[in-house]
């Protein structure tokens, strides 16, 4: 197998003696869509922003294309950063530019192509996500659905080889949902992209994954395909495929004492 | 924790504080010939003239008019004073003398904190709650030299031009007091300004200004970039950048008055 164009060793997380992530470790090959899923609080974000370079773990190593990235020089984490494009969940469109200038600004600051070209780059990176006549638009001006396109077609304008994507349906109705997974998809067949996507909605996952990573309060449980993924028997996966919530008091004392007070509240009426 | 480490505690946070605003001026001085025209790149100048729009040309109005008060408050009280020992003419001195040295400078590097520090800070911050900062370094742009420096280089210039506009209204205000009381032309009022202001009195008010800008956009940038949280933390950054850059200010100046007075003594 060739070398993975992402791979995570050992990742470990603490914050403030807190462990967030437990020695994570994962791979991911060129050209595949794994789709990172896990409940609220599992990690799922904390190991996307220590992939992407945005923080530092406490122990373990994050390497992209081969290079450290916590421990390589800038010009190598530039050329890195410039290779990967990121979908953030709150989109991250800058409020204070146009729909076509948030498209434009990483062809102006990080290539020396000419404005006549970056136009031309810009309406195309716009008409390849659905967006090719609003352009003109201010971000506060879209959709929540045409707000994640903006913000695909922001990630992609420099062609990057790997895009990563943060809870890419959050908020979205499903039929806005399903035309974003049709987007990844396109992506991923078109360029063939290295796509990394963090989520919970287990429709989505299975629609566009190859492989599905399960994080469960901070360690990784499974990485397999995804049907593979559908027949695992792990307990943890069951609950979450089959949708069956945790008791939201764990404690028995404290489930007695309830039980008393909702039975002290029955007699008072 | 007793009184003492507390005091401790504070001292530590205090430095670390100054520590990271000193070591985000240097970021912000090494990034700033990428913000000047000619040099620097396509786009950041322009970033820089509008950012100076909004912290000088808007802030016009408000400067004039609470120098004009303040001139004309600062020639009152020392007239009601002055006129009992046949000294009404000092007024002029005190006016011209207390503006450029001292209540110029102040009096905009306050008005800036409450207009521009602020509003530093709910930008920057606003811009980290929803992770465009975020999306700048994924996107390999320096927030410091993308955000940050176009706002540091265009206080550096409008700060100091807004101070020399706040002495102008002053010592005008003081004219008009002198005017009313005592009928002396405005000509001769300013021939009686220029011979009591030194050249020094003028520098040494810019020199001011010119820390007082530094203070105000690095305190304001420095809480917006330490806004962790929700919109919640937004309101509260721009408060504490208020507060804190107010409290600056005011000990640099007292620094700096102390440094002129035995320089000049």
């Amino acid at each position: 197998m060739a070398d993975p164009i992402i791979s995570v060793e050992g990742l470990t997380v603490e914050y403030e003696g807190k462990r967030v992530l437990n020695s994570v470790s994962l791979d991911i090959q060129s050209g595949e869509v794994m789709v990172l899923v896990g409940g609220s609080g599992s990690g799922k974000t904390t190991m996307l922003r220590h992939i992407i370079g945005l923080e530092r773990p406490t122990t373990g190593t994050i390497r992209i294309k081969g290079i450290d990235i916590n421990g390589c020089s800038k010009a190598e984490l530039v050329a890195i950063r410039r290779s990967m494009g990121v979908a953030f969940q709150e989109c991250a469109l800058f409020n204070s530019m146009s729909v076509e200038e948030n498209i434009a600004l990483p062809l102006h600051e990080l290539t020396d192509l000419a404005d006549s070209v970056i136009e031309i780059m810009t309406y195309m990176k716009l008409a390849a996500v659905g967006l090719g006549e609003t352009g003109k638009l201010m971000p506060p001006e879209l959709s929540g659905g045409m707000k994640k396109r903006a913000a695909v077609a922001r990630a992609t304008a420099l062609d990057p080889e790997i895009l990563v994507f943060d809870e890419p349906s959050a908020g979205l109705d499903p039929i806005v949902a399903a035309g974003l997974d049709e987007l990844i998809l396109f992506l991923k067949h078109a360029f063939q992209m290295t796509i990394l996507v963090v989520s919970h909605e287990m429709a989505s996952a299975f629609r566009i994954a190859d492989r599905i990573a399960m994080l469960d309060r901070g360690t990784l449980i499974a990485v397999d395909g995804k049907d593979t993924f559908r027949a695992n028997a792990n307990p943890r996966i069951r609950q979450f495929l089959d949708r069956v919530s945790d008791p939201i008091i764990e404690s028995p004392a404290v489930q007695d004492r309830v039980r008393a007070l909702a039975g002290l509240m029955g007699a008072t009426r | 924790m007793n009184a003492l480490e507390a005091i401790g505690n504070g001292v530590i946070r205090g430095l670390a504080y100054v520590g990271g605003l000193t070591l985000q001026f240097w970021s912000e001085v090494q990034a700033t010939p990428r913000v000047l025209p000619i040099l620097g790149k396509r786009g950041r100048w322009r970033t820089a003239l509008r950012q100076m729009a909004a912290i000088g040309v808007d802030a016009l109005p408000i400067v004039a008019i609470l120098s004009v008060c303040a001139g004309f408050i600062l020639a009152m009280q020392t007239g009601a004073v002055l006129r009992r020992y046949g000294a009404l003419q000092y007024v002029m001195d005190v006016v011209g003398v207390g503006f450029t040295r001292e209540l110029g400078p102040i009096l905009t590097a306050l008005i800036v904190c409450g207009r521009s520090g602020s509003a530093f800070s709910a930008e920057i911050g606003t811009m980290v709650v929803t992770s465009e900062i975020d999306a700048m370094r994924t996107m390999a742009l320096d927030p410091i030299e993308f955000v940050l420096t176009p706002k540091y280089v265009a206080a550096m210039i409008v700060i100091p031009c807004l101070s020399i506009i706040s002495n102008t209204f002053g010592i005008l205000a003081g004219g008009a007091f002198m005017h009313i009381t005592t009928r002396i032309a405005l000509p001769m009022y300013l021939r009686y300004i220029f011979n009591a202001i030194e050249l020094r009195d003028v520098l040494s008010g810019l020199l001011k200004s010119v820390v007082f800008a530094a203070i105000i956009v690095n305190v304001g940038c420095m809480e917006g970039l330490r806004v962790k949280g929700g919109p919640d933390a937004v309101g509260r950054s721009t408060t504490s950048a208020v507060v804190r850059s107010t409290y600056l200010v005011i000990l640099a100046d007292a620094f700096f008055t102390a440094i002129f007075y035995l320089v000049h003594k």
